[in-house]
């Protein structure tokens, strides 16, 4: 599931998707081969929540199954 | 190891003298203007008087000949960098927008938009030097508001700007940077459920981080093109790459050292003067010091966006929340990159909420590019939210702590923008709130009380540490973290923790960037978890070495021997019958034993745990003058594990103080020409000592378990329910619903005089 | 240009130094005589980091010039410890955490110090007033304040108050 999408052009307005992919690379890299550019959106700008915690620039995280998973927007901080 | 059991504590969560404590309270503290390097020169930059022009000729001839001068640069002096997004400084920008920041190329977009600088033999040869370089502009039309900016018709800033989130790609340039959406559920659905709708529109005015140390920097280029850069900046490693990538420059040939620093909150996670510096460095062969006025930090660094905040908000009588929708219009300044994502995420996380619909726009306008300001985006539409759900309280009749415990987020909810929340502590903060024995003070004429409460979710990230043990068994911390604010105690405190010695035993110090190994800048409430994290591993691991060290002096298995209390014993009689060896017993024979003990650690920190905090706050209005005294304040969050208590209160309580400030007199003001008509301190009026009461600090502790302490980051939440526990204090004390920021006197009396019309002195 | 001579006396030392007209006297202590424990906030007296001591006043020394301290005695931040021995502003500020980046605190110290020599017996809204000219962005002032009023309490014990 994506949220807070800039690149609703890329995927044509969905925002909800149906991968598989053991690891965020994978589904990273899955999502580049369905919607050329929206990987490396991904990969630059978005971070990932999985099962409730957020990750950023973490290829290796795991996911499974079941797991919840959001892509949302990069967080910095002050 | 998990140390998440306080009980068992020693040092953690004590609250020892920071190690750098001395040299601050004797003045010896090195930061960014107070070193000298031989032969320095001293750099100057030229600032734009125009809001918005073309650069049609820049002279510097004339300031070249001045005698003393020994460079003068301008944007041909850097490289022309291509359009390349990035995350930069704590927000997403673009370092070709960071390269233009610095050095305008083209075009000047703001007041106070750098277009030149020299570098002369002395300050005085260098103002003189900057009065000599002749600039032609090409005034055009300047947009400040943002609305204004958003209009059609609206001069715009970026020809190549086209609005990203809107499909089809417009083919209008447009200084609306980007739309982005959140939605949950059916909002349609639940307003037609609801029994009450709120809607209500906020505005917010640009505030400045206003950090009391103005960027400085001292750097040295050699022929050899080795770089040394001596900087005030929230991180040593985001210096050394902007400088690498603004200016061509191979990484490991710039040595980035970290100076003490006066003061961020964000305002110093990018570069403005360093690039500058390097490239009249360069060109002069001379190391080049650029220290920026007071003046020249208002008008030409980041400050915190303004914006619009609509919220609508439909609930049942019972005060349970149906349908929530908000739009957010956050200005960015001259680039795009405003903080409205973060905005629109945090706006209701306090909430479990079934429909919400949130829309943000990153909207550009003639003002300096808006950098990172503690909790960036949620402080704005916290106001606007918070206040909308203090006033549906009010309509309601129900208290506003009573209302949010009814629709609070806990554990299990799936927050507006996705992820279901784990291990949270909001709820925690309410009645921490309501129990409290502030809440049930009772108040007097014309005084009144407000409460709000904020989120942020705090980072993780990259950060290296190491752990050196000393020939005589004391320790030294590595680590590359500028520390804002007490950070170096609490590295140290749970590097003492887990070698089990005491906290005098153990040195932390930050390295440069050829000292330690890359760490991400100190912000996002990052360096007590992510580099935290990094100095409990490698701590750990020296605790491996000392072990398998004493199995050696003992001439066991390393799996035999125990470490407890800073010492290694024999883990059973069977291991032996050896009398246990203290660290320092350890350190002295480590050469004999395999070399040097040390560790150094290199992590990506995830989990970061969010925060969660809920304020209250007791005001007096004065109904002649609309001035606002704060009477009392308490702040209650969800800190996780406090290392070192205090640091943790005083991040509080600092937080506290500038949400007021914004809250109440802060702003930046602007001219029909689009000038700052405030760049000083006179007039963008910060809190002062006689402003505030003692800040009354609860921290709740809901451990996170991913980080070794159960730390989570504790410094942005604060900033993020002032300014809405300031309005609903207002409103409660007389009557007067204030949703334009700042609340200040003239404003606020105003609207006094509108109540009640003040009697002619003749009647 | 010809610079102007002036003998002084700061920090109980004699001290002589050659400085421009136009140098304030915060410029002098910082770039001339090496004294940087003075901080420039924002050079026109309203944030009081570069608060110091002239003839026992606190004065923003970048309102004053360089040429007028000829004949007055200055203390500055370097000089409010007793060789290695904190004054007890600095103790408590230390003690109370009333620092975070620390860049305020020269002249918060030298402001606190100044009004416990005039009075050993501050309410807390006095001592809030007397130092309303000395801005911080970091603390909030709570813990200031508690290091004044406990610095101010050490103080009436050691002089059998």
């Amino acid at each position: 599931m994506m949220t807070g999408i800039a690149a609703r052009r890329l995927t044509g307005g969905q925002t909800e998707f149906d991968v598989e992919a053991d690891t965020v690379r994978r589904l990273i890299v899955e999502l580049e081969r369905r919607y050329p550019g929206l990987g490396d959106q991904i990969d630059q700008s978005m971070a990932i929540a999985i099962d409730g915690e957020i990750f950023q620039d973490a290829y290796l995280e795991k996911l499974s199954p079941d797991s919840e998973v959001v892509l949302i927007p990069k967080i910095g901080g002050g | 190891m998990s140390y998440l059991d306080k009980a068992g504590l020693k040092v953690v969560g004590t609250r020892p003298i920071r190690p750098d404590g001395v040299d601050k309270v004797i003045g010896r503290a090195s930061f960014g203007a107070d070193t000298t390097m031989p032969g320095m020169l001293w750099g100057k930059v030229k600032r734009s008087p125009h809001a918005h022009a073309r650069i049609v000729k820049i002279d510097t001839s004339k300031a070249a000949a001045l005698p003393g001068v020994r460079a003068v640069v301008t944007s041909a002096d850097f490289p022309n960098i291509a359009n390349e997004e990035a995350f930069v400084g704590e927000g997403p920008m673009n370092f070709r927008d960071l390269s233009r920041n610095c050095m305008a190329r083209d075009k000047v977009l703001y007041d106070g938009h750098a277009v030149a600088a020299v570098a002369a033999t002395s300050q005085a040869i260098a103002d003189e030097a900057l009065d000599l370089i002749e600039v032609e502009y090409q005034v055009l039309p300047h947009v400040i508001d943002v609305e204004a900016a958003m209009a059609d018709g609206a001069p715009i800033l970026h020809e190549d700007l086209f609005t990203q989130g809107v499909d089809p790609k417009p083919t209008k340039a447009s200084n609306v940077a980007k739309k982005i959406t959140f939605t949950k559920g059916d909002i349609a659905k639940g307003f037609a459920e609801a029994e009450i709708v709120i809607e209500r529109k906020y505005t917010t005015k640009p505030v400045h981080q206003a950090y009391l140390e103005p960027h400085a920097c001292i750097v040295a280029v050699g022929s050899d093109g080795q770089c040394t850069v001596f900087s005030s900046s929230q991180g040593q490693f985001m210096v050394r790459a902007y400088c690498a990538k603004l200016l061509n420059i191979d990484i490991a040939n710039i040595r980035a050292i970290p100076a003490e620093i006066g003061g961020g909150f964000g305002g110093k996670t990018l570069v403005y003067l360093e690039p500058v510096a390097l490239a009249l460095s360069k060109i002069s062969g001379r190391p080049v010091k650029i220290v920026m006025s007071r003046e020249d930090v208002f008008r030409g660094t980041g400050p915190a966006a303004g914006g619009v905040i609509e919220v609508k908000i439909g609930a049942k009588k019972s005060g349970r929340i149906v349908a929530a929708e908000l739009v957010l219009k956050y200005q960015a300044g001259a680039f795009p990159g405003s903080p409205v994502g973060p905005g629109c995420m945090c706006a209701f996380a306090m909430y479990d909420l079934d429909n919400v619909h949130i829309t943000g726009y990153d909207v550009v306008s003639n003002r300096p590019k808006v950098a990172a300001y503690r909790a960036p985006g949620a402080p704005n539409s916290s106001f606007g939210v918070e206040s909308c759900v203090d006033e549906l309280a009010r309509e309601l009749g129900i208290d506003p702590l009573a209302l949010r415990e009814m629709n609070a987020a806990r554990d299990g909810t799936k927050t507006p923008y996705g992820p279901t929340l784990v291990n949270v502590g909001y709820l925690q903060t309410v009645e921490a709130a309501k129990n409290h024995a502030h809440y049930k003070t009772p108040l007097g004429p014309n005084q009144g009380r407000g409460v709000a409460s904020g989120f942020w979710f705090n980072i993780g990230g990259e950060s290296s540490a190491a752990v050196h043990i000393n020939e005589d068994g004391t320790a030294t911390v590595v680590e590359g973290n500028p520390d804002i604010g007490g950070s170096r105690a609490s590295m140290a405190m749970m590097a003492a923790e887990v070698l089990g010695i005491s906290y005098d035993r153990v040195r932390a110090v930050v390295g440069d960037t050829a000292s330690i190994g890359f760490t991400f800048l100190t912000g996002g409430s990052r360096v007590t978890f992510a580099t935290g994290m990094a100095v409990t591993q490698a701590a750990e691991k020296v605790v491996e070495q000392l072990k398998s060290r004493a199995a050696a002096i003992w001439d066991i298995s390393p799996e035999a021997v125990e470490w407890k209390d800073g010492k290694a014993f024999p883990a059973g009689a069977n291991a032996g019958s050896f009398e246990p060896l203290s660290l320092a017993d350890i350190a002295v024979k480590s050469g004999r034993t395999g070399g040097p003990i040390s560790a150094e650690v290199s992590i990506n920190a995830q989990g970061a745990g969010p925060g969660f905090a809920t304020h209250i706050c007791d005001v007096e209005v004065d109904r002649e003058t609309g001035h606002v005294k704060i009477l009392r304040y308490t702040a209650v969050q969800d800190v996780g594990r406090a290392i070192h208590p205090s640091y943790v209160e005083g991040q509080m309580q600092g937080g506290v103080t500038q949400g007021i400030g914004w809250a109440l007199n802060e702003e930046y003001i602007y001219d029909k020409d689009g000038r700052l008509e405030n760049p000083g301190f006179l007039d963008y009026r910060c809190p002062v000592a006689s402003d505030l009461p003692m800040i009354e600090t609860v921290m709740v502790e809901v451990p996170n378990p991913r980080h070794p302490f159960g730390a989570r980051g504790v410094g942005e939440v604060p900033i993020v329910p002032p300014m809405a526990a300031v309005a609903n204090a207002i409103a409660d004390a007389v009557g007067a619903r204030m949703r334009d920021l700042p609340m200040s006197p003239p404003k606020l009396s105003a609207v006094l005089d509108e109540q009640n019309p003040p009697r002619l002195a003749a009647e | 240009m010809s610079k102007h001579h002036v003998t002084t006396t700061i920090n109980g030392e004699p001290t002589e130094y050659l400085c421009e007209a136009q140098q304030t006297m915060l410029d002098v202590l910082r770039d001339e005589l090496g004294l940087t424990g003075s901080k420039e906030g924002c050079s026109s007296g309203d944030c009081g980091a570069c608060t110091i001591i002239l003839d026992g006043n606190i004065v923003c020394s970048c309102l004053m010039l360089g040429v007028e301290a000829e004949g007055h005695s200055i203390q500055t931040i370097e000089g409010i410890a007793n060789g290695d021995t904190l004054h007890p502003v600095q103790q408590k500020f230390l003690e109370h955490a009333a620092l975070q980046c620390g860049f305020c605190t020269p002249g918060l110290i030298v402001a606190a110090k100044a009004l416990l020599d005039t009075t050993l017996n501050p309410t807390e809204e006095e001592a809030r007033y007397w130092l309303a000219g000395n801005l911080c962005r970091c603390t909030g002032y709570d813990k200031v304040l508690r290091a004044v009023m406990d610095a101010a309490s050490v103080m009436r014990a050691e002089a059998g108050q």
